[in-house]
């Protein structure tokens, strides 16, 4: 293509929108709150997920051994854990540790507890593998092949909030598309309208532009970049909107309550944004492409 | 250039505007197609620029077979013939420029040639200072010179005029079938449709007349037949 042929594609386009700005204006209304809703749901979700991360890595299971086992023994248990692949990380708490912990769990002051304890650890047969697994849902699973090893005492773990993260996590995933491509319909269907109007108020033009000699291409560029700017137009202004938004809340959520921070990390602006605004961009302008090619071809036959 | 052979174009409506018409037109040629109001001559043009299909027959024009072409040929034919439309069909909502313009621009031509081209031409059919008015603002006659221009501007190798001095004074008449036969004489296929009995009769040219949809008359140095 010649390049004075796109830029009167380019002009055509946007006198296109300028012409029939009502309905343009419309479409582009539901593209940004479709879009605006996108990113309120996809932060919630990012922000959901990366939490789940968080936890789960937190949520630790303890594999315990059974007395005086040598320590041949409990290196093989070791070996035998750790061979799974959906394993995150296996450590080795000793007696002494373990006392330690407990101290700092249950006594204002550990070293003192610690030192009222003395020689005679209470914990001295609680030696144990610590173990968190990439993935909660393989939690029964893994309990239940932890227990056949041979020299384990017992596995301690938290079944309830294993299960019910798990499937909450789906149930957020699956609205949340859900309502997204609800939203993409909607607006596909507006933009199809916009585009629909502007074809027919044009169609003595685009007879007499067929008639001396221009391709359907030429005749269906302008439209279709309509479609592209609408939805351009209508992700950028959301998404703008939204990292401003995002920054702002961050601030205000860290700064009054600091105790959801020390439980809870936000994903940060950056992080966020750099899947947020490449998913934002190719949706919006997606959805004004699809829009613009389905409708030029039903309408632009030749 | 133009060929039809046995060609039959009836209306959706049963209205059988063409009724077995046989017609060759070579390369250079100047013709008149003449004949009263309601004979087929703006359907011809229809067929030729393949705005209709024939219900009957074969047409081929610049070699190409219009009942097998394919579909992204057609534009390379139309932009081999420049048409003034009888009812102009100009953009209402571009100025005389654009609409000019317009022509070049749906055949990719360089934006720095648009600029040369365009106001020669307007200058050529006498519009040069009305360059920046819409249709609307432009008398018949005016407007029928600016469709002129747009058909001229791409120095296409077929031109199909449908009335091109229908409101035209003698003098702009005259003017304007002057131009019409210089490009004639440099080697481009002038097809007009008219009925000014005088020029017709001046200039010399083919003459085909159509009644009813019939040709009834095709006189190399014909005349204006009328059928009154
Ligand atoms: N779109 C159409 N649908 C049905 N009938 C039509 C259509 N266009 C033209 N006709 C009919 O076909 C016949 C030929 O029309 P055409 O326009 O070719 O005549 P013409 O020779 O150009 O006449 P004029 O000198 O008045 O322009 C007429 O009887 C007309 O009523
Ligand atoms: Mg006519």
């Amino acid at each position: 293509m010649k390049i004075s042929t796109f830029f009167y594609i380019l002009r055509q386009g946007f006198s296109n929108i300028r012409r029939n700005i009502l309905f343009s204006l419309a479409s582009l209304g539901t593209i940004i709150s479709c879009l605006f809703l996108f990113g309120i749901i996809y932060a919630v979700v990012v922000n959901f997920q990366s939490g789940m991360k968080e936890l789960e890595n937190t949520i630790t299971i303890s594999v315990f051994f059974e007395e005086d086992l040598p320590e041949e023994s409990v290196q093989l248990i070791g070996e035998q854990i750790r061979v799974l692949d959906y394993v995150n990380t296996m450590d080795y708490i000793s007696p002494e540790e373990a006392l330690k912990n407990f101290c700092e769990q249950n006594y204002d002051d550990p070293e003192a507890a610690m030192e009222a304890f003395g020689d005679e650890n209470p914990l001295r047969n609680s030696a144990s593998y610590s173990v968190t697994l990439k993935d909660v849902s393989k939690q029964a699973e893994f309990v239940a092949y932890a227990k056949d090893l041979q020299g384990v005492r017992s596995v301690k773990s938290s079944d309830v909030t294993a299960d019910g993260l798990s499937t909450l996590s789906s149930l957020v995933g699956y609205a949340s598309v859900g309502i997204v491509v609800i939203l993409m319909l909607v607006s596909i269907f507006l933009i199809s309208n916009t585009i629909t109007i502007g074809i027919t108020v044009r169609k003595e033009e685009i007879g007499i532009m067929k008639l001396i000699g221009a391709t359907n291409f030429f005749v269906r560029a302008p439209f279709i970049i309509e479609g592209i700017i609408i939805g351009a137009v209508g992700s950028a202004i959301p998404l703008v909107l939204l990292y401003e938004m995002y920054e702002k809340i961050l601030a205000y959520v860290v700064g009054r309550f600091k105790v959801i921070t020390s439980i809870f990390a936000f994903v940060s602006q950056e992080e966020l944004f750099k899947t947020m605004i490449p998913v934002g961009l190719v949706l919006g302008i997606g959805v004004g492409l699809f829009g613009s090619l389905v409708t030029t071809r039903k309408h632009l036959k030749v | 250039m133009i060929e039809l052979e046995n060609v039959t174009m009836t209306y959706p409506g049963g209205m059988t505007a063409l009724k077995d018409v046989n017609l060759n037109i070579e390369k250079g040629e100047f013709v008149f197609i003449v004949g009263s109001s309601g004979s087929g001559k703006t359907t011809l043009f229809k067929l030729l620029l393949k705005e209709l299909n024939p219900t009957e027959g074969k047409i081929r024009v610049a070699g190409y077979d219009y009942s097998t072409i394919k579909k992204n040929m057609i534009p390379k034919v139309r932009r081999r013939i420049g048409v003034v439309f009888q009812n102009f069909r100009l953009l209402k909502d571009r100025t005389i420029y654009e609409n000019v313009a317009f022509a070049q621009r749906v055949i990719q031509t360089p934006a720095r040639f648009i600029r040369r081209r365009v106001p020669a031409m307007l200058t050529l059919v006498g519009l040069a200072d009305k360059y920046k008015s819409y249709p609307r603002e432009l008398s018949g006659g005016e407007q029928q010179r600016v469709a002129m221009a747009r058909a001229l501007v791409n120095n296409p190798d077929i031109i199909l005029a449908d009335e091109p001095t229908g409101n035209l004074d003698p003098k702009n008449s005259i003017d304007i079938m002057n131009l019409l036969e210089d490009i004639n004489k440099r080697g481009t296929t002038v097809v007009v449709v008219t009925h000014n009995k005088e020029i017709v009769n001046e200039m010399k040219k083919r003459v085909i007349t159509l009644k009813k949809g019939v040709i009834i008359s095709d006189e190399k140095q014909g005349g204006y037949i009328d059928e009154d």
